[in-house]
């Protein structure tokens, strides 16, 4: 196989990626013209690999949600609601017992158990509502991203909620073969799901649901179904998400994070994920992370205000939806 | 249109059992003071959900018009400061006006490059929100510095009472502006040919094209309304609450989509009515309000809000169900 074909294959047949690598690099070139000296540091891409991965695999489940057609506004609030059931459970048994090391393996593992639980249980409601009730996902999810994030308000009370144990720290913080804990969960992540939704038959059907329910229907696919497992895997990414959150702020709050909504779905598109479904791939998604992310890092240095920040990521959307119009009327 | 009448009449059975309970669980719910507070509370949220309302009958969504309100609101009582400017009229044109701007940018990015209303307006949103806080400023206006005219404007009240601890209170009278705008709404959406095509844009947006309605014309109508109600109601809830915050309305969009689908309009378009929206407002308004009146707890707020819009999305769901196979 040459090179030129193996390359193809990686990168697809659609020229998105191409396009995606290209304003990569340009975002790159800019930044480190723009902060020559600060930019370009092993610290700044060390810190970057530490917060991505959370953005990043909520945008992976953004994009689920996007491959049939609907979209999922409850991630943040799963997210933190993961995070913050995590804790109180650590807040109610740590207190007074012993601190060995086994038994905080055993626990953090519990905690792990729990919050992946709950993503699973707030996905598969999206899921039930979506299509059985048959809901639209837009109303459906913001409904339920209230009850999440509202159930997480009776449960802290309002305030964060902080001491965490040391393995759950270690998922935010730690390090491990000297990368970033939470970047090579990204990597698992993303990969996982990238073979999920190319080379299983789950994923195969998720495109053709799509592309076209009606005729997924006729041709025999169980339609209902296999939208509801879309929304319970959104819900334990999210979940993910939410764990790697939490662990990296070493703090669960009801509001953390009502920025990344936006970026999420952002990234998602951006990735080349059609929102009416159908298409969207993993790489896609994972190179307009990387190019949003150093965005955001080069203009931070820069001391941007977050407002400013928030305007950028906004107007990028905005931009990104003209460029993707004027391509497709080129075909 | 027997349908159209049946489901707010379950609405407005739902709303009126819903207050017979929460009186029995304590009577203070009937005071005087509380209905006239209630009734205050829908003015702003109930002159966005008609914006919404309008919105969603022509099959979209809007989550920016929060950001627009507080657009308006902030840089209207900003410029009335900086000119030293003394009448009310002028400001609320204003308002009007930059809400109607904003809202043409949606439409803008929703027709010309054919994307989802609700990816576009997160966008928009997200623009106008950025560039209030980080170029125009964080800083609250308070009662100190709000221009007085303003205020003044909005304590104007139809009925003055005194209740038995002595305390004043009133009908606010921008009650009447909300049911004048309402009526408005009303009757453009019935009777004019730009309303008709909303409805039918909703319905089928192909076939309102073929059938020869301007589609463009039409959803430029449709945002730039639902921005420039925004964009007055901004203003009008600075001067009712004797404050520009360009913080406000952070997450009350959902609370206006919420009244909005609680009244009876469906998200696929097509579907919707004034009379069902203003019951929806104050049946939205009510619940979250007497929460407090039946002792629950006020964390419980947006769960109770997550499940009305779930509860309400589900039975119009059920309602069009079989438009759906």
């Amino acid at each position: 196989m040459s090179n030129s074909s193996i390359a193809k294959r990686i990168l697809g047949q659609d020229r998105n990626i191409l396009q995606l690598i290209a304003i990569t690099v340009l975002v790159f070139a800019l930044m480190s013209w723009l902060n020559p000296d600060k930019f370009l540091r092993y610290y700044n891409f060390e810190s970057i690999t530490y917060i991505m991965p959370e953005l990043g695999i909520l945008a992976i489940a953004m994009m689920i949600a996007m491959l049939t057609g609907g979209i999922d506004l409850s991630v943040v609030g799963i997210a933190n609601l993961a995070g913050i059931l995590a804790g109180v459970f650590f807040h109610s048994v740590i207190v007074g017992t012993d601190q060995s090391t086994g038994m905080i393996l055993l626990y953090t593992g519990i905690g792990i158990l729990m919050a992946l639980g709950i993503g699973l249980l707030a996905g598969l409601l999206n899921g039930f509502l979506v299509s059985k009730l048959r809901i639209t996902p837009i109303l459906a999810t913001l409904g339920t991203g209230q009850i999440f994030t509202g159930l997480a308000v009776v449960l802290t009370g309002g305030p964060a909620i902080t001491g965490f144990p040391d393995g759950w720290n270690f998922i935010g913080n730690g390090k491990i073969f000297g990368l970033a804990t939470p970047f090579v969960l990204f990597v698992i992540v993303a990969g996982a799901v990238a073979v999920l939704l190319t080379r299983t038959t789950f994923g195969v059907n998720l495109m053709l649901i799509g592309t076209n329910p009606r005729a997924a229907i006729f041709a025999g696919l169980r339609k209902d179904r296999m939208v509801l497992y879309s929304y319970m895997l959104t819900g334990v990414l999210a979940a993910i998400a939410g764990i790697i959150l939490s662990g990296r702020t070493n703090a669960a709050k009801s509001d953390y994070g009502a920025s990344y909504l936006l970026q999420a779905v952002l990234i998602a598109v951006l990735g080349g994920t059609n929102p009416a479904g159908g298409k969207g791939r993993v790489l896609g998604v994972s190179i307009a992370l990387i190019a949003l992310m150093l965005l955001s890092s080069g203009f931070q240095i820069l001391r941007f205000s977050n407002h400013l920040i928030d305007f950028i990521w906004g107007g990028f959307l905005l931009i990104v939806i003209a460029l993707n119009a004027f391509r497709n009327t080129d075909r | 249109m027997t349908i159209f009448r049946r489901s707010e009449f379950i609405i407005a059975a739902i709303l009126v059992v819903a207050m017979i309970f929460i009186g029995l669980i304590n009577p203070a719910f009937w005071s005087m003071d509380n209905m006239f507070g209630l009734l205050r509370s829908n003015v702003i949220i109930g002159i966005m959900a008609l914006g919404v309302l309008v919105v969603m009958i022509s099959g979209g969504i809007d989550v920016s018009f929060t950001a627009f309100a507080v657009a308006a609101m902030y840089l209207t009582v900003k410029g009335m400061l900086y000119f030293g400017y003394e009448g009310v009229l002028v400001p609320f044109i204003a308002a009007t006006l930059i809400g109607l701007v904003l809202g043409a940018f949606n439409a803008f990015f929703i027709h010309t490059f054919r994307m989802i209303p609700l990816i576009v307006t997160l966008g928009t949103g997200s623009v106008v929100r950025g560039l209030l806080l980080g170029l125009v400023g964080t800083s609250i206006i308070n009662i100190d510095k709000m221009p007085p005219q303003l205020i003044n404007f909005a304590k104007v009240n139809l009925v003055n009472a005194t209740s038995a601890t002595g305390t004043n209170y009133g009908l606010t009278a921008m009650i009447l502006i909300y049911l004048g705008l309402a009526l408005v709404t009303h009757l453009f959406l019935r009777y004019t040919m730009i309303g008709r095509s909303i409805f039918a844009y909703g319905g089928a947006p192909e076939a309102a094209k073929r059938v020869g309605f301007d589609t463009r014309k039409t959803l430029l109508f449709v945002y730039c309304f639902a921005g420039a109600l925004a964009g007055f109601a901004g203003l009008l809830q600075g001067s009712m609450i004797w404050q520009a915050n360009p913080r406000d309305f952070a997450g009350f969009e959902l609370d206006v989509i919420a009244a909005v689908v609680l009244g009876g309009a469906s998200i696929f378009g097509g579907r919707g009515s004034v009379a069902g929206t203003l019951l929806g407002v104050f049946m939205l308004v009510m619940v979250k309000n007497s929460l407090i009146i039946m002792k629950v707890d006020t964390t419980w707020q947006r769960v109770v809000v997550g499940l009305i819009i779930v509860g309400a999305t589900a039975l119009t769901a059920w309602r069009d169900r079989k438009k759906l196979v």
